[in-house]
């Protein structure tokens, strides 16, 4: 049976059919899908988790592993770097069952801090990496990762991209098939999975055996397709770049690589031999490039025409090849002075009283990742600082280090609970141990917001909705040593900028801890506002724009004339704001900041 | 079957259900036999950032992005969002757009100003081929104002012969049951519309 499915669905259903016991997870944009797909489809046959992080993720899938089952750990390209160490290491102690590590790139950073090409781990970790062209790639790719690790003893990365990861295209389902491999532990495998000195030595006389044969393996590898058509122009590539040539130079000659490491040395050496010219088109970095550069050959065109950065398409591919040959389309209007749309924290968001609380207060604010990078964008502007998850926390200590007494008050973090739990906790620890007196702020919406509502050790329950423990912030935050831990209520903005003040002056570690505040998309949880929605008291607006402030997607500003230049008292005005109805969940933010007693609860 | 791929790309704002409508493009057009890709391009989805949606189907679709100038078929559930493809619009391209306007960020704080005659500007330059349908009017009425979309797909299922047996079978199987007869309303007057 053919189904249209996304690339991470297929990937999911290709764990399954693969005889998968064990899918772990740490939810990053673009991989998300695939573990959410796991868990709601196949929880019969593979015990899927949200992992506090991707280090854990991979361990519990290697652990898996070392007991002979099929494991799957899945992570956007950053989460590579946060699962690195045990990922360098796996590659030396090898796997008995399949362990599969899916990475998934994001060019031109659409939900990301930034762009890695996560192409080089596996040259760094010495393992194979394989490239998925479209979804039944997806699908088919997983499943030959599976067997590729078993019989190469290899933990295996597959590699895609956004445009990979959240296109649909049909897949040819079928059935699953279960491992041959037996489950079980046997202590006499020590030598192979314990790494002290003398077993590393060991082992690395084996990684590097296991490359020649890797080298031996890819060039054999049926998914590097040759398709000589014009002998004149070939081009090497791999994953969605060769959807995108194939679509703009469809006569050229072709070899599209599945694998991209250890480099197919001798089908690229037989491509050369057929075409006279030769391009890379490849996003990122120039991987193949370099590597085939370095065999010796002369390329037509690579980087020298494709740019390094953003996410490639048709037309970007055809520009720069073609060059002054490209007869752009006509343009009929100039679209870059139309207004943008950018992503806004939703209406009555708990994060936004809580930033224009800070914004207030003139914070400094080390930020982290998730919805709270929106509070960096005009008119909050209250993010100044985003590196990873937890750099915030740490990172707030190290300038309160830096800026000394003179600092109190002028500084703090803030992280959300599921990025607290993924990477907060041991800077929180560093700054009680050292003796620091920075504050750590959690704004706890009961959820992984940005990336679609994942669960995590906070909320209660499992990726399947068991009821499980949550964590209590509080106590574990207490457990570490902070002294001062305070719970506000972000929206009332007036006891939120006393607390926060309170905090950041103290010459001791604080935590302060949002409560009532759940995600405004939230299923489970809904915080109840006092009325259904607020409205404008037209005749005491002054357009003074205090409100527009705070970025509610429901408040807008138009200019007026005439009559309606005055207030009922009789004030000049140039505008007023109004209220969207439909848009406005009731959180009463902006009334309590309104001067002139205009904003007005409505009536149900 | 026609050799040559056809461009649908799909435009609005988050919440307005452009997902859902290339999701059904989608499996009616690989029901009848074509290969079809679709790729949604958001950021940070879901927080009211613009959403578009690229609908690709012929006999072999290499790519999951449509270049740039090679639309054959804009559909906008807003104008402006529809405006920011102008471009992207073949000369012979066709536009379907629903009159609706929902404020960006900087026109809510009087920073700019929402395009005006934006329907207009579309009809100038596509005379016969941009069709303007009040989806939203059109879904209230029908019940949900949710159904803008299933209103637009109404509109869209006209431009082609296939029967609308299998365009509405598609639509249900992508809703749940309580819904099923409001959504079939409303692409049986979104087919009206046009």
């Amino acid at each position: 049976m053919e189904k249209i499915l996304q690339g991470n669905y297929a990937i999911a259903r290709g764990a399954w059919e693969a005889g998968v016991k064990v899918a772990c997870a740490y939810p990053g944009t673009p991989s998300s899908e695939i573990i959410f797909a796991i868990s709601s489809q196949y929880k019969k046959d593979i015990q899927a988790e949200w992992s506090p992080n991707e280090k854990v993720a991979l361990e519990v899938a290697s652990g898996a592993s070392f007991a002979g089952a099929r494991a799957l750990a899945c992570m956007k390209h950053v989460g590579l770097n946060v699962a690195s160490d045990p990922f360098m290491t796996l590659s030396y102690t090898g796997v008995k069952g399949g362990l599969v590590v899916l990475v998934a790139d994001d060019p031109y950073a659409h939900s990301s801090q930034n762009e890695q090409d996560s192409r080089h781990w596996a040259r760094f970790g010495k393992v194979p990496m394989i490239e998925p062209s479209d979804s039944q790639e997806c699908k088919d790719f997983t499943k030959l990762a599976f067997d590729l690790s078993e019989q190469f003893d290899t933990p295996v990365l597959m590699r895609t991209e956004t445009r990979i990861s959240h296109s649909f295209s049909p897949v040819l389902l079928e059935d699953r098939r279960e491992s041959l491999i037996p489950i079980g532990l046997d202590v006499k495998d020590a030598p192979k999975y314990t790494m002290v000195p003398i077993y590393v030595r060991m082992r690395r006389v084996v990684v590097e055996e296991r490359m020649k044969k890797l080298e031996a393996f890819a060039d054999e590898f049926k998914y590097n397709v040759m398709e000589i058509n014009d002998p004149k122009i070939g081009v090497i590539t791999s994953g969605v770049c060769y959807n995108y040539a194939k679509e703009v130079f469809p006569n050229y000659s072709y070899l599209k690589l599945g694998i991209v490491w250890p480099l197919p040395k001798k089908i690229i050496r037989e491509f050369f031999a057929k075409v006279k010219k030769v391009i890379i088109v490849e996003e990122l970095d120039p991987f193949l490039e370099t590597e085939i550069r370095a065999m010796g050959y002369k390329i037509f065109h690579g980087k020298d025409v494709l740019p390094s950065l953003y996410e490639f398409n048709p037309e970007i591919i055809e520009k720069a090849i073609k060059g002054k040959r490209y007869k752009p389309p006509k343009e009929r209007i100039n679209v870059d002075e139309l207004p943008k749309r950018p992503p806004n924290l939703c209406s009555a968001c708990s994060h936004r009283p809580f930033f224009y609380a800070l914004k207030k207060l003139g914070v400094f604010v080390f930020g982290d990742i998730g919805c709270y990078t929106l509070a960096a964008a005009p008119p909050l502007n209250a993010v100044h600082s985003t590196v990873c998850m937890g750099a915030g926390v740490g990172g707030a200590f190290g300038a309160s280090k830096a800026l000394g007494k003179e600092g109190l008050g002028k500084v703090c973090s803030v992280i959300g609970d599921s990025t607290f739990l993924h990477g907060g906790i041991t800077p929180l620890m560093d700054i009680v141990y050292n003796k620091g007196n920075a504050t750590t702020i959690i704004l706890d919406n009961r959820t992984t917001g940005m990336t679609g509502l994942q669960e995590h050790p906070g909320t209660g329950f499992t990726i399947t909705g068991e009821p499980t423990n949550q964590i209590d912030l509080e106590v574990l935050v207490r457990a570490l040593g902070v002294k001062h831990v305070r719970k506000v209520d972000p929206y009332h903005i007036k006891e939120t900028m006393e607390v926060i003040k309170e905090e950041i002056e103290r010459d001791e570690a604080s935590v302060i801890i949002t409560v009532n505040g759940p995600c405004m998309l939230h299923r489970r949880e809904k915080r109840k506002f006092e009325h259904p929605y607020y409205e404008i008291e037209i005749g005491n607006c002054r357009g003074c724009g205090m409100c527009l402030d705070i970025g509610c997607p429901a408040i807008s500003w138009r200019e007026v004339m005439g009559e309606e230049a005055l207030t009922t008292d009789g004030h000049k005005r140039k505008g007023v704001v109004s209220i969207n109805r439909l848009q406005c969940p009731g959180c009463g933010v902006c009334q309590q900041i309104c001067k002139f007693e205009s904003i007005v609860p409505g009536k149900a | 079957m026609e050799e040559k791929v056809t461009n649908v790309l799909l435009s609005g704002v988050g919440g307005q259900g452009t997902i859902l409508a290339s999701d059904i493009l989608c499996s009616v057009f690989h029901e009848i036999g074509y290969d079809v890709k679709k790729s949604e391009v958001h950021g940070m989805a879901q927080r009211g950032g613009d959403v578009t949606t690229h609908f690709r189907f012929g006999k072999k679709v290499y790519s999951p992005l449509i270049k740039y100038g090679d639309v054959d078929f804009l559909i906008s559930f807003e104008l402006l969002e529809g405006l920011r493809y102008i471009n992207w619009v073949k000369k012979e391209g066709k536009v379907l757009l629903n009159d609706q306007e929902v404020y960006p960020p900087a026109v809510n704080l009087g920073k700019m100003k929402y395009p005006e005659e934006v329907a207009k500007t579309f009809k100038k330059l596509f005379k016969g081929n941009a069709f303007v349908i009040k989806a939203l009017d059109i879904a209230v009425k029908c019940g949900d104002a949710r159904a803008i979309n299933i209103v637009t797909l109404g509109a869209f299922s006209k431009f082609f012969d296939i029967k609308d047996e299998i365009w509405e079978r598609n639509l249900l199987q992508h809703l749940p049951e309580k819904v099923h007869q409001l959504n079939l309303n409303a692409f049986r007057e979104g087919k009206m519309a046009i």
